[in-house]
C-alpha cells in the first residue's frame, strides 16, 4: 500500500485528527452496468490509521446520499469541517483508528472529488453534465475495488456503511466475496420499496422541472437548479426524521409569531423554516445532476433481481462475516428491510449478528452518537481479528 | 440456571457439530461453550439490548427478534437442534413456539422450572406461591407467565405429537431421574418432531 503522506496529529479537545484527502486516477477503464465507459476515473480518499505488516486491518467505509470520502477527522485548514462519521471511527472511538486502517471513499458521480458529471467528457471536451453516465452500487464497489488494487491492498477486514453506504457493504460481499472479512450494513435495505423510490423521483422531478435545470446542461448556462434542489433535500430530510422527533422538535411552534399571520407563502412554523434552511443550505454545496445520480443508483439496487427475486439465493455468494443494524424509528430503511437482509444470511447459515437499536431519530440515527448502537460497533469490531494469525473469515 | 455444572449438563444433550439455534440465549454463554468445545455452529436470539451485546463481546453470532412474534425468520428443519434455555416459560405463546422449534429444528432441547418440585408444592399448600432460588419472583411481578410442571410437558409434548427421546430433572446442575416431577427444580426435555 502506498503510504500516504499524513501526519497522525491530534488535536487536543476533541480527540479527532488531521485528515488529508487525496486523489488517485484508476489505471484502467470503469466498464458501467450501463454499458458506458469511463476512462480515467479520479477516485478522491482519505485513509485514517496505519496498515499493519499483512495489511489484514483495512476498513473500507462507503458513503450515503449526501457524503463523501471525509468520513473522519477534520480539515486542518478547515477545524470545523469534520467527517460525517467522526463520532464512530477515530483513534479510541468504535471503529478504533489506533487499530484499524480506514479509508473513505468518494462514489463516481459525486461532486466532491471523484470523477463526475462535473468533469470533461473526452468525447466532447464539454463538462458532462446531464450527459454523464447511470451509475450503479455495482459500479460503485467496482469502482471502489480498483482504487483498493491501486493501493496495493487485496482483502478488506471489514467493509461498512449506512443506508446506501450498507447496500455498497452488501453488493461487495457479492462483487467480491473472497476480498471482505466482514460486512457491516447499518439501516440498509436489500432494495428499494415502492414508496422509496416514490419519495426519490418527486426529488428529481423537483430538480428536472426547475427552470435553471436545462437538462443538466446548466453549467453552460452558468446557472444553478438550486429551487429544485432545495426541494428535493426537504421532502429528504422529512424523510430522515422520525414523526415522534420532528414534533418534538418543532411541533406547531410558530415561528415568529405567538399570532397566525393568515399568510400561505411567509414561513408561518418553525419546521418550515428548518426545512428551508435545510433545502438552502444543500443547495450551496450539491450537485443537481449528482443528486439524480445517486437516487437513480439507490433506485436500481436490488441483488435479488437476478434471481428470480430470492435474496437468500443472491446472498449465497458471501462469504463475510456480518453485522447489520437497524433503528426502531427508521420508516425510510425500516428494520423489517434489515430482517430481510438478516433473513437471508440465515437460510445460506452465514454468520451474522443483527441488533434493533431503540432510537427516536428515524433514519439519521445511524449518523448519530447511541450509546447503545457505538457500543455494539465497538464490540463488533473488537472481535474482528487482525494481523497475522488471524483465521478464516 | 447459569451455573457451569447446568451448562455442561445441557451441553452434554447436543451432538458435536450441530447447527444450532438458541432461542433466549442471553450472554452467549452456552452458544459460545458449545461452538468451542463441540464444534458447533448457529446462532442466538435474543431481545434485550444487553444480551446481544454481550452476545457480540463473546463472538456470538446473535439475532435481536422478539420471539412472541414467532420463529418465520427461520426455514423448516434448518437447525439440528434448537434450544430453549429456560425461556418457554416467558412466552405467552408458548405451545406455538414449542411447535415452532419442532418446525426449525431437527431436536429441541427445552428446560423450563419444576413448578411441581416439592418445596413449591409445600408452599402452594401453606397458601402462597412458591417464592424459591429456582423461583425467585413474587407471583405479581414474575416474568414466568407459563409456569408449568414437568409432567404437565409430557402432556403438552404429546397433544403436539412430539416424540420424547429424553426426559429428566435437573437440580444444581445434576441429572435426577428419579421422581423428577417431585425431586426436581428443573425441567429438560429432548424432543424431535417424528417425520410425516
Amino acid at each position: 500500500m502506498t503510504q500516504p503522506s499524513k501526519a497522525r496529529c491530534y488535536t487536543e479537545k476533541s480527540m479527532t485528527f488531521i485528515a488529508q484527502a487525496q486523489t488517485l486516477t484508476l489505471p484502467k477503464p470503469l466498464v458501467l452496468r450501463s454499458g458506458h465507459t469511463l476512462t480515467d476515473v479520479r477516485m478522491a480518499y482519505e485513509i485514517y490509521g496505519q496498515p499493519n505488516a499483512d495489511q489484514s486491518n483495512v476498513v473500507l467505509v462507503c458513503h450515503a446520499l449526501n457524503a463523501s470520502h471525509h468520513v473522519a477527522g477534520v480539515y486542518a485548514d478547515a477545524p470545523n469541517d469534520v467527517g460525517w462519521w467522526d463520532n464512530l471511527i477515530g483513534p479510541g472511538k468504535p471503529v478504533d483508528t489506533d487499530r484499524f486502517c480506514v479509508i473513505g471513499v468518494n462514489n463516481v458521480g459525486s461532486c466532491f472529488g471523484s470523477y463526475g458529471p462535473q468533469d470533461v467528457n473526452p468525447a466532447t471536451g464539454e463538462h458532462w453534465g446531464g450527459d454523464f453516465p447511470v451509475v450503479t452500487v455495482e459500479d460503485w464497489v467496482d469502482a471502489q475495488a480498483a482504487l483498493l488494487d491501486a493501493l496495493g491492498i487485496a482483502q478488506l477486514a471489514v467493509v461498512m456503511g449506512g443506508s446506501l453506504g450498507g447496500m455498497q457493504a452488501l453488493s461487495w460481499t457479492l462483487q467480491y466475496p473472497d476480498r471482505v472479512r466482514h460486512a457491516a450494513v447499518i439501516a440498509s435495505a436489500p432494495n428499494l420499496t415502492a414508496e422509496n423510490i416514490a419519495f426519490n423521483e418527486v426529488a428529481r422531478r423537483a430538480i428536472v422541472t426547475d427552470p435553471d435545470f436545462h437538462e443538466g446542461h446548466y453549467a453552460r448556462h452558468g446557472v444553478l437548479p438550486k429551487r429544485g434542489l432545495r426541494i428535493a433535500r426537504m421532502i429528504g430530510h422529512i424523510t430522515y426524521l422520525s414523526d415522534d422527533v420532528m414534533n418534538e422538535k418543532f411541533g406547531r411552534l410558530l415561528q415568529d409569531a405567538v399570532q397566525y399571520q393568515y399568510t400561505t407563502q411567509a414561513v408561518e412554523f418553525q419546521i418550515e423554516s428548518y426545512l428551508r434552511h435545510q433545502g438552502n443550505k444543500f443547495s450551496d454545496y450539491f450537485d443537481a445532476n449528482t443528486y439524480l445520480l445517486i437516487t437513480r443508483a439507490l433506485d436500481y439496487f436490488d441483488p435479488a433481481r437476478e434471481h428470480g427475486g430470492q435474496l437468500a439465493k443472491a446472498l449465497a455468494r458471501a462469504k463475510a462475516h456480518f453485522l447489520v443494524v437497524s433503528f426502531t424509528t427508521d420508516w425510510r430503511f425500516s428494520p423489517q428491510r434489515s430482517r430481510e437482509i438478516v433473513k437471508a444470511l440465515l437460510d445460506n447459515g452465514t454468520p451474522v449478528s443483527y441488533a434493533e437499536i431503540d432510537a427516536p431519530h428515524g433514519h439519521d440515527a445511524f449518523l448519530l452518537n447511541d450509546a447503545r448502537y457505538h457500543a455494539l460497533v465497538r464490540a463488533y469490531f473488537d472481535g474482528v481479528t487482525t494481523g497475522p494469525t488471524r483465521g478464516a473469515a | 440456571m447459569s451455573n457451569l455444572r447446568t451448562l455442561h449438563t445441557l451441553a452434554n444433550l447436543v451432538p458435536p457439530g450441530s447447527r444450532v439455534l438458541d432461542l433466549g440465549c442471553g450472554d452467549g454463554a452456552m452458544l459460545h461453550h458449545l461452538i468451542q468445545t463441540k464444534g458447533c455452529t448457529g446462532y442466538g436470539v435474543e431481545i434485550d439490548d444487553a444480551n446481544v451485546l454481550a452476545c457480540v463481546k463473546r463472538g456470538v453470532s446473535v439475532v435481536q427478534l422478539n420471539l412472541e412474534q414467532g420463529l418465520s425468520t427461520f426455514a423448516d428443519q434448518s437447525f439440528d437442534v434448537v434450544l430453549q434455555i429456560d425461556t418457554l416459560q416467558h412466552l405467552r405463546n408458548a405451545e406455538t413456539m414449542l411447535r415452532e422449534t419442532a418446525r426449525v429444528g431437527r431436536m429441541g432441547i427445552v428446560t423450563f422450572p419444576n413448578f411441581a418440585h416439592w418445596p413449591n408444592r409445600l408452599r402452594v399448600l401453606g397458601g402462597r406461591m412458591p417464592v424459591t432460588k429456582r423461583l425467585p419472583y413474587q407471583w405479581y411481578d414474575t416474568p414466568n407467565i407459563r409456569v408449568g410442571t414437568w409432567a404437565d410437558f409430557e402432556v403438552l409434548a404429546e397433544k403436539n405429537g412430539l416424540r420424547v427421546l429424553d426426559a429428566f430433572g435437573m437440580e444444581e446442575g445434576e441429572v435426577i431421574r428419579r421422581w423428577p416431577n417431585l425431586m426436581a427444580s428443573t425441567a429438560v426435555f429432548k424432543f424431535e418432531r417424528p417425520a410425516a
